[in-house]
């Protein structure tokens, strides 16, 4: 066995075998699925109903809220305006309900829209003055209409409402919300690359600081020439990282297909049994289930994976020849904050531009730009596949990248040679500068 | 005798700081070789170079014969000063890795770490983690990894630090039987009283040049002063002394012995020992009578303080 794939193997098995790789590997999508429950549990979780007092000295709005009353609505309307409005105001701090909502009776029905106050001493919650602003908005305006005795059943006829369908010139009718699939699905393969090469770029430098401090390194590259070393513990380390992605990538798939098996098969047996109006609801929910279901088979999934593969190992193999390097300067991880900065910049960089130029024009100057460009490509270019990206910039993209890896490794291996026989005072970067002339 | 490692004019700088200044040195086939200097004289510089971890900027090592180049990894074996091996690795299997990155297969490897387990009786100690180990226990182990390889050359930097005297004595004979089996061994060290007991040849590096090197009783010669130690029982002191101080240096000594001689350090300058008993003999009774041959360490600090 040559030397090199001894140590790649080495590296493999201690990441492998550490205990924290397991618990990420097989917990972390398992968290994440119950994090995902929990967060919409917690938004489907009833608020206690809240008790809104109506003073309307105009009588005219107070129906439209108290018709809105119901056991499940998050808030009950009480109609008090019989009661005299000082003994109301006082009785908010009291806390008997959570807000006045004081309506006057103006003498120019103009005036209503700018002399409505909500009392209370905690602030509302936006949505509740929206609800109000437009209950009574519409009302005035039929009020309104009314007045200026204009027929309001021909306006509602009059009334448009637009609904644009969405469809492939192949025919096939598409799911309004696909490009927020893609951006979802861009995004999180951005992110998921950015974290690989964040944590895998760490493990990288670890190692090499566990290997210069624990003083085993003079002994290893008495046998073997630093940059075999380097470059066995990169690689290694990227075999681990890979591993933990095709699990994730095959627990991934499993679960959709799963969950297209549960769509495409489940629903028409047990809908016979329902009334027939709910099963026309459900059949249609179930469709558009079906239809979501078949745009996320229909997005280029193998190419995203092979996507996500090649720019992994590109990105991360350039940015860990960096971790390499700086681990070698450094004597400990607190020292090595310094260095880091400057690698994890062009990281966040990317994410930055993902979100907010990626998802705005997927195939812009900016987003063609950044995705060429060997530092922020992995990312940026991940999160433009699921749009479709012509093959020819792919091959650009990867090329620069790998070109640009192997004249990063070149310079890394040079202050990783030096530094890892260095101890004592941290290295300025003068000096690194001075260690690539050695 | 043939030598096993030629170094030749070897120069080695960082920046402007010229660690090795072309060092010449012949370490012969079958010897232990001790490497002295004081710290920061470029011992350990030279130590990477034939490890080949760093390379001379000129001059060129040869290795039995061969220019040297990366094969020649698997005939060197080396016990760094500053030890490490992996802390939460177990012993067997980072052994086994460090012995084939030496070029042992695999089979072979653990043939050589059962024999060596056995002989150093650490066998127990397969399972465990070098951070459950003692510090002289990973020592051990250490040693274990710098031999198991059967290398032709041997270089230990500091071989006996961390080591209690017991253990200390076991490394020592096994050293001992190393060279017997045809190693050679390079040997750098603080400890003088461990070169004067094992070494039959040293070098002394200083301030990155080569001040010494030979046989250490050739350079014992050339650096002896032609004293004698002398013991004298007389009853005419004076007279004694009188006669002494007109032909040669005298400084008085200390060494034990069971009576109340008088003892001297006597320089005889171009005199031979016979006139010198000669003169001792007419004046008393002659208890002790020694040349006073010099010891590595006087050698060491004469030559570190001269320069």
């Amino acid at each position: 066995m040559s030397i090199v794939s001894l140590i790649i193997k080495r590296e493999f098995i201690t990441k492998v075998r550490n205990k924290s790789f397991i618990v990420m590997t097989f917990l972390s999508p398992l968290l994440f699925v119950a994090l995902a429950a929990f967060v919409g549990y917690l938004g489907s979780m009833k608020a206690d109903t809240k008790r809104i007092a109506i003073h309307d000295e105009s009588g005219l709005f107070v129906k439209e809220f108290t018709a809105k009353n119901s056991k499940s609505a998050e808030y009950k309307y009480l109609d008090l305006s019989a009661i005299d409005l000082k003994f109301l105001k006082d009785s908010i701090a009291n806390e008997s309900f959570e807000g006045l909502l004081f309506i006057p009776k103006p003498t120019n029905p103009q005036d209503f829209e700018n002399n409505i106050q909500f009392i209370s001493n905690n602030s509302p919650s936006l949505s509740f003055i929206e609800r109000a602003q437009s209950l009574i908005g519409t009302k005035l305006t039929k009020t309104n209409l009314i007045n200026a005795k204009l027929d309001t059943i021909a306006i509602n006829k009059a009334k448009a409402n637009v609904n644009i369908s969405l469809a492939k010139a192949t025919g096939e009718e598409t799911v309004k919300g696909l490009n927020e699939i893609k951006i979802g699905i861009g995004g999180a393969f951005g992110y998921l690359i950015m974290m690989f090469i964040i944590i895998y770029g760490n493990m990288v430098m670890r190692s090499v600081i566990e290997e210069k401090t624990s003083r085993i390194v003079e002994i290893i590259i008495s046998s073997v020439k630093p940059f075999q070393l380097m470059i066995g513990k990169i690689v290694g380390t990227a075999l681990a990282g890979l591993l933990q992605f095709f699990i994730w990538a095959i627990i991934g798939l499993s679960l959709l297909f799963a969950i297209s098996m549960f769509f495409g098969v489940n629903v028409a047996p047990t809908a016979k049994i329902s009334p027939e109006i709910m099963q026309a609801a459900q059949q249609e929910m179930a469709g558009t289930a079906q239809m979501y279901i078949k745009e996320l088979w229909n997005l280029p999934i193998a190419s995203i994976l092979v996507a996500f593969v090649i720019y992994f190992i590109g990105g991360y193999f350039l940015y860990s020849s960096f971790y390499a390097a700086i681990g070698a300067a450094v004597d400990n991880q607190t020292d090595s904050q310094q260095f880091l900065l400057p690698v994890i910049m062009p990281l966040i960089l990317s994410v930055y531009v993902g979100f907010f130029t990626v998802i705005n024009d997927p195939h812009g100057t900016v987003a063609v730009v950044f995705s060429m460009i060997p530092l922020t490509s992995p990312i940026v270019m991940l999160m433009r596949i699921p749009f479709g990206v012509p093959l020819w910039q792919i091959a650009i993209s990867v090329t620069l990248l790998f070109g640009t890896f192997f004249s990063v490794v070149w310079f890394a291996a040079k202050i990783y040679r030096i530094g890892i026989l260095m101890y004592g005072k941290k290295p300025t970067w003068g000096e690194l500068y001075k260690w690539l002339k050695y | 005798m043939s030598t096993i490692l030629e170094v030749n004019k070897v120069v080695k700088r960082y920046g402007d700081y010229v660690a090795l200044n072309e060092v010449t040195l012949s370490v012969p086939k079958g010897s232990i070789y001790g490497l002295l200097g004081p710290n920061g004289a470029g011992k350990t510089s030279l130590i990477r170079i034939i490890n080949q971890i760093t390379l001379p900027d000129s001059g060129e090592i040869i290795l039995d014969g061969e220019k040297l180049q990366p094969k020649h990894v698997q005939y060197i074996g080396y016990l760094p000063e500053e030890r490490g091996l992996y802390n939460t690795m177990k012993v067997g299997e980072q052994c086994l890795y460090l012995a084939q990155m030496k070029g042992l297969s695999k089979a072979e490897a653990k043939k050589q770490l059962e024999y060596w387990f056995e002989r150093l009786e650490i066998q127990g100690w397969w399972n465990k983690k070098i951070q459950e180990l003692s510090k002289g226990m990973a020592q051990k182990i250490q040693f274990v990894v710098c031999v198991l390889h059967k290398p032709k050359l041997l270089i230990f930097d500091e071989p006996f630090s961390g080591f209690d005297p017991v253990n200390a004595n076991i490394i020592k004979d096994e050293i001992l039987k190393l060279r017997e089996d045809g190693a050679t061994i390079i040997f750098s060290t603080h400890r003088m009283e461990s070169v004067e007991e094992l070494c039959d040849h040293i070098a002394l590096i200083h301030k990155s040049n080569k001040l010494i090197e030979g046989k250490i009783n050739d350079v014992k010669r050339q650096f002896k002063t032609n004293s004698y130690e002398v013991g004298v029982l007389s009853d005419n002191v004076e007279g004694l002394m009188y006669d002494l101080t007109q032909k040669y240096k005298v400084n008085p000594a200390n060494f034990k012995s069971l009576n109340d001689s008088l003892k001297l350090e006597i320089q005889l300058g171009n005199a031979t020992p016979n006139e010198l008993l000669h003169v001792l003999t007419q004046r008393g009774q002659v208890t002790h009578f020694v040349e006073k041959i010099p010891t590595v360490n006087d050698i060491f600090i004469r030559t570190v303080s001269d320069k």
